[in-house]
């Protein structure tokens, strides 16, 4: 489904601030599987999501999403086969526009945009069921500005935008660390229903350690660039925030040093 | 003396000029509002417009096909603004500054090299001029309200809410596939084709073509954005639909142009009309941010 192969990536190349994100990264998801992505600030989780989402080219390497190289790819050519739910829940929609606009705006995601309507009543109404199925208050607000909403609500329509149009891959990139805990808990619910019912393939990056063992059924954790650590199945299942500490300072040598993620 | 019917005998005139200065508006709206970004293109593209329609209209063509030609002409000037910006990555505001300089020259050629070519409404037909103002006024009327109807309709298509998104959030944009150049760059061409448009209106209404015609077109629009959102958050405290607010921008135009008048009339010097404007738009832009500094 989702394959890199040995990808790099230096910021700042040449100069004081340069810095090795990624460092030879690979990896391969398989379809349907739901990986969450854990590890230190400035680990390169984040900027291995955005090295997929194609938010910028990476130096080296390859990237595959169902055997088509999308390596070169521009981002927004990409997101035919990306469905992307942002850290700032301010990212991920258009605040000007109507509930109603931005769910239309992501049913056409990867097509065309003609001169034909940019909504049609069928779809409002197949809009209206979606929001009541999650449960979020906001089905009966379909021609409200998304300004208006929450932090939680304007997450969760982003995620159900995301998802819309069946992306081949879905990517959360820390996307409930801007939210109170209850509000994360209840996006992260949405999350679970949404990625379950559809079987997506998903790779979540987040900085919260039980997040991550709780959600998912792969664990990959990032250090300097590399992936250290990769958990499944029924070790996967079992796992503690103190195992995977332990699992951590044996893998990379050095003390986790991000205190949110184990409080968190 | 001031002359009350002197102000009065002045209103109709001022009137229909400033129809055109409302559709000049919708053209900017357009780039300002909707594509949140700054086009400076326009005080050049508003003389070329003109120009295209007075050079076509003199040598015998008819005044819509003209009007129509100065609307491509104002499309392709957006087209090099919009390139300029996403493809050679100049910001915007200065990619208009470097095409609204550069089109005063290409302004000259096109009125062979005179800075000044009259339009006489009596030798040719013209759509609209100051020597009919009833017949102006309702010819403005006409173009406002068709336009109008067509931008309500665009920016309801998929095209149109890409580049509604794209001004919005170029995040959200990108990540539903929405090719954020492309629709910058629809978005300075429309924009410009309709201040070239206006243009060619303005210059029939006055009967010339002057190259420096455009100057100072960029505040006088956004002042008449300004206005009308002024006056339609009065009149519509819980916010208004799409057709209502784009109405106000005309309607800004008009109401811009008749405080020109009044001031004029007050005897105020013309040549300190536009540090009036200038001053005007910037407290109207200032006063959203200098509430929020008071909260």
């Amino acid at each position: 489904m989702l394959r890199i192969e040995n990808v790099r990536k230096t910021f700042n190349p040449g100069t004081i601030n340069e810095k090795i994100a990624l460092d030879g990264v690979d990896l391969i998801l398989n379809d349907g599987e739901f990986v969450t992505v854990i590890g230190s600030n400035g680990a390169g989780k984040s900027t291995l999501l955005n090295a997929i989402a194609g938010v910028w080219l990476v130096d080296e390497g390859k990237i595959f999403i169902d055997d088509i190289d999308v390596t070169k790819l521009s981002e927004n050519k990409r997101a035919r086969y990306i469905g992307r739910v942002f850290q700032d829940p301010m990212m991920g929609t258009a605040a000007d526009m109507w509930i109603e606009e931005n769910l239309a705006l992501a049913h056409r995601r990867g097509k065309k945009r003609g001169l034909s309507p940019g909504i049609y009543p069928d779809e409002r109404a197949t809009f209206k069921a979606l929001l009541k199925e999650f449960d979020l208050g906001l089905e009966d607000r379909l021609s409200t500005k998304v300004g208006l909403l929450s932090g939680g609500q304007r997450q969760a329509l982003t995620l159900i935008m995301a998802t819309l149009q069946s992306p081949r891959l879905l990517l959360l990139d820390e996307h409930t660390a801007a939210l109170d805990p209850k509000t994360a808990e209840k996006v992260l619910d949405v999350t679970e229903k949404i990625v379950r019912k559809s079987g997506l393939t998903t790779f979540m990056v987040t900085h919260n350690m039980r997040d991550a063992i709780h959600h998912g059924d792969r664990l990959i954790m990032m250090n300097e660039g590399k992936i250290i650590l990769d958990i499944r199945g029924e070790e996967k299942k079992k796992l503690t925030v103190e195992k995977l500490l332990e699992k951590f300072e044996k893998a990379s040598g050095e003390e986790f040093t991000n205190d949110a993620a184990i409080l968190g | 003396m001031l002359s009350l019917s002197n102000l009065i005998g002045r209103v109709p005139g001022g009137v229909a000029q400033g129809i055109i200065w409302g559709v000049m508006a919708l053209g900017i709206y357009i780039t300002f509002r909707v594509l949140k970004e700054s086009d400076l293109t326009v005080d050049g593209s508003f003389a070329t417009g003109g120009a295209v329609a007075v050079m076509l209209i003199t040598a015998g063509v008819n005044s819509w096909i003209a009007l129509l030609v100065a609307f491509a002409v104002g499309v392709i000037v957006g087209i090099c603004t919009g390139l300029i910006h996403t493809v050679l990555g100049i910001p915007a505001i200065l990619s208009g500054i470097l095409v609204q300089f550069g089109l005063y020259s290409i302004n000259l050629h096109i009125m062979g090299m005179v800075a000044n070519v009259s339009c006489s409404p009596v030798k040719n037909h013209v759509l609209i001029t100051m020597r009919n103002i009833p017949m102006a006024i309702g010819v403005g009327f006409g173009f406002a309200a068709v336009l109008i109807i067509i931008m309500y309709w665009y920016f309801g298509t998929e095209q149109g809410c890409a580049i509604r998104a794209t001004g919005n959030n170029e995040h959200m944009a990108l990540a539903q596939g929405i090719n954020v150049s492309n629709m910058k760059v629809i978005g300075f061409a429309l924009g410009n084709g309709l201040v070239a448009m206006a243009g060619g209106l303005m210059a029939q209404y006055q009967g010339f073509a002057d190259v420096s015609m455009g100057r100072g077109a960029v505040v006088i629009g956004l002042a008449a954005i300004i206005i009308g959102e002024v006056l339609s958050e009065l009149i519509f405290p819980k916010g208004c639909s799409f057709y209502t607010r784009l109405t106000f921008v005309v309607i800004g135009g008009i109401v811009y142009y008749l405080i020109m008048i009044f001031v004029l009339w007050l005897r105020v010097d013309s040549n300190d009309l536009k540090l009036a404007t200038a001053i005007i738009v910037m407290l109207a832009l200032a006063i959203p941010n200098l509430r929020k500094g008071l909260k």
